[in-house]
């Protein structure tokens, strides 16, 4: 009997471990190791980021959630903690730029496409042109 | 020529962003703490370990807190400048002892001299974390009302403490 009981609780415990050791992998996922900057919190070997996902792990297991962990982070560490940077008036240029850019490569090419097909066709030679040209190369031929 | 002129002028803004990220040092992350009053803490003295210190002991003094460890390489780079420093007795230096062995702290600065104050034990970085530290040394100047007024990451250079660090304990001094 206590075994099943064990087993039992094993049995519909494991499930909830499952989503928790995800849900820090995630978090792990969004965050920067400030020691070895352009790895997460999950990836770095750093000690730091071990004493980092420590806390983590800590908070998860105290019913913080997600939003108030990155919080704590940052409040310590900066908006660099965070791998995916908040909008705000510093980061605007950073998150708008390249649509910024997009548009304006977009504007150009069609600027440049009007204005190819509004340019004039091939200019029909004058009367002056064609005596120029048969006085060079002789007679022309008209086909 | 006024075509030409365009890409050339986009290729010259380019090189002037990348010529100004140059300049920049990735390592230094602005903290946050800045202006934000010093995180609290109650942690045993290194030399004496059954007795307590807190920031807030330090109410009313314009003070350096450095984190150092014995194995930390350019804190030795560091060291002999704090020592120099301590000797002036311009301001109280306190250090916090980050993740280290207390037998090696200990060792450590009966080798290079001691110019803390006294020093805090950190043993498990938790209070390092609370001060948002990542590359030691690093080191706090904290005003008389536990503000932190300037934070620098890596070793305290010469030019660092007579062009910033001085010159900004003076003010807070006044």
């Amino acid at each position: 009997m206590k075994n099943f009981i064990f087993i039992a609780v094993l049995f519909f415990s494991l499930p909830g471990m499952a989503d928790e050791a995800q849900r820090i992998r995630q978090l792990e996922e969004k965050l920067r190791c400030l020691v070895c900057q352009n790895q997460t919190l999950a990836d770095s070997g750093a000690e730091l980021a071990g004493d980092l996902r420590k806390q983590v792990r800590e908070q998860v297991a105290a019913g913080k959630s997600d939003d108030e962990i990155i919080e704590f982070l940052v409040q310590r560490y900066g908006d660099f903690v965070r791998y995916e940077p908040p909008f705000k008036a510093t980061t605007a240029l950073l998150w708008i730029g390249p649509f910024v850019l997009l548009l304006a490569a977009g504007a150009t090419l069609i600027v440049v496409l009007r204005r190819r097909r509004n340019a004039p066709e091939e200019l029909a030679l004058t009367p002056d042109d064609k005596r120029v040209v048969e006085r060079v190369l002789g007679p022309q031929d008209r086909a | 020529m006024k075509r030409f002129l365009w890409p050339l002028a986009i290729f010259l803004l380019l090189v002037g962003f990348l010529a100004a990220g140059l300049k920049l040092d990735p390592r230094e992350v602005p903290s946050p703490l800045i202006g934000k009053p010093a995180p609290a803490f109650e942690l045993p003295m290194l030399q004496q370990s059954d007795k307590l210190f807190s920031p807030a002991d330090m109410r009313g003094k314009v003070w350096l807190l450095n984190v150092w460890a014995s194995w930390c390489e350019s804190c030795r780079d560091e060291h002999p400048l704090l020592v120099d420093l301590s000797k002036k007795g311009v301001l109280p230096i306190l250090g916090l002892n980050y993740k280290d062995k207390g037998e090696d702290a200990q060792r450590w600065l009966a080798q290079f001299g001691n110019p803390y104050q006294l020093s805090v034990v950190d043993a498990d970085g938790r209070i390092g974390v609370d001060y948002g530290v990542y590359g030691v040394p690093e080191t706090y100047l904290i005003d008389a009302e536990g503000v932190i007024r300037y934070k620098q990451i890596g070793a305290i250079t010469p030019a660092i403490l007579e062009q910033k660090i001085l010159p900004l304990a003076a003010a807070l001094k006044k």
